[in-house]
């Protein structure tokens, strides 16, 4: 198997690939802090987080803080794995 | 596909993880103030201690509230120490409010709060165990003991800011614990960790990264 082949196409997206580097080191993160870590539109963040919970990276958590609805992502395990493998095959292509 | 995209990715992931957890707006001229803080407060120390040995006045932690303030060294070294703190933090704020509007980020976010909260967690409960050394009459052991936990808090707290901290609180924890050997020289050991210490990495945070 080539390298190229290693990188996961889930990640193959500036958004994507930064939604998962807030949430890997970070417990959670609301969609506000996401949306000005990313400096992308409403639209798009949650079009692309949507991909990522496909692909069970990432879990939502749908709450209220008073009256105001709250969205808190999570990475889950295999997100984390799997994109410590991506990371990992990058760093391999920008060395080899 | 190319090298370029990669090395973009990797920089992004980088640049992200950074941005998410650390508050980068932590000023580098405030830990040089601090450290000037901190030696004019250890000079002043040092007067009022030769000041004390010359008039015969014996420390006064027992009585700490009933001496009259002339004759009370053990409470003019408390405030003093207490203007250091207080004109330290009150700077680190003004310095840090600035930088953060020059580089247009607010100075309360999460990032912030959770530098403060894992700095002032150890912090807290080295200045209650620094409380009863004085309930003790431990004196010789409260310079180590706040150099030590002053240590503890940088190097917890480092990971959500600039890493220059980390090496900050590792130098005055190695002061704090080579001062026990040295009982008696408090002062000194004093002066060298929040005054010296501060002043060398506040430079090089400032030189690395205010400027």
């Amino acid at each position: 198997m080539s390298l190229i082949n290693k990188l996961n196409k889930a990640f193959d997206h500036r958004i994507r690939l930064g939604i998962m580097s807030v949430l890997v080191v970070n417990d959670h993160a609301d969609f506000k802090e996401l949306k000005e870590l990313l400096d992308v539109t409403d639209g798009n963040l949650a079009s692309h987080a949507k991909a990522l919970e496909k692909e069970s990276y990432i879990r939502v958590e749908k709450s209220f803080i008073g009256r105001k609805p709250n969205t808190k992502y999570i990475a889950t395990d295999v997100g984390k794995l799997d994109f410590k493998k991506h990371i990992e095959a990058l760093e391999k292509l920008i060395g080899g | 596909m190319t090298n370029d995209k990669y090395l973009e990715d990797i920089k992004e992931i980088k640049s992200l993880m950074n941005k998410s957890t650390r508050f980068i707006s932590l000023s580098g001229m405030s830990g040089i103030m601090a450290g000037v803080y901190a030696l004019i407060g250890s000079v002043i120390g040092h007067f009022i201690i030769q000041n004390a040995y010359e008039k015969g006045y014996r420390d006064t932690v027992n009585t700490l509230f009933e001496t009259p303030w002339a004759q009370n060294p053990s409470l003019q070294i408390i405030v003093v120490a207490a203007g250091v703190l207080l004109f330290s933090i009150v700077t680190a704020f003004i310095f840090t409010r600035s930088k953060a509007r020059k580089h247009k980020q607010k100075v309360w976010t999460k990032q912030s709060i959770r530098l403060i909260g894992n700095f002032m967690a150890p912090l807290s409960i080295g200045a209650i165990f620094t409380l009863v050394l004085l309930q003790y009459n431990l004196l010789g052991l409260v310079a180590p003991a706040m150099l030590v936990f002053y240590g503890l808090a940088c190097m917890n707290a480092a990971q959500f800011t600039l890493g220059t901290v980390k090496y900050l609180g590792l130098s005055c924890a190695i002061l704090g614990l080579i001062n026990t050997q040295f009982i008696g020289y408090g002062l000194y050991f004093w002066a060298a960790g929040f005054g010296l210490c501060h002043i060398i990495y506040g430079a090089v945070m400032y030189y690395k990264y205010d400027r």
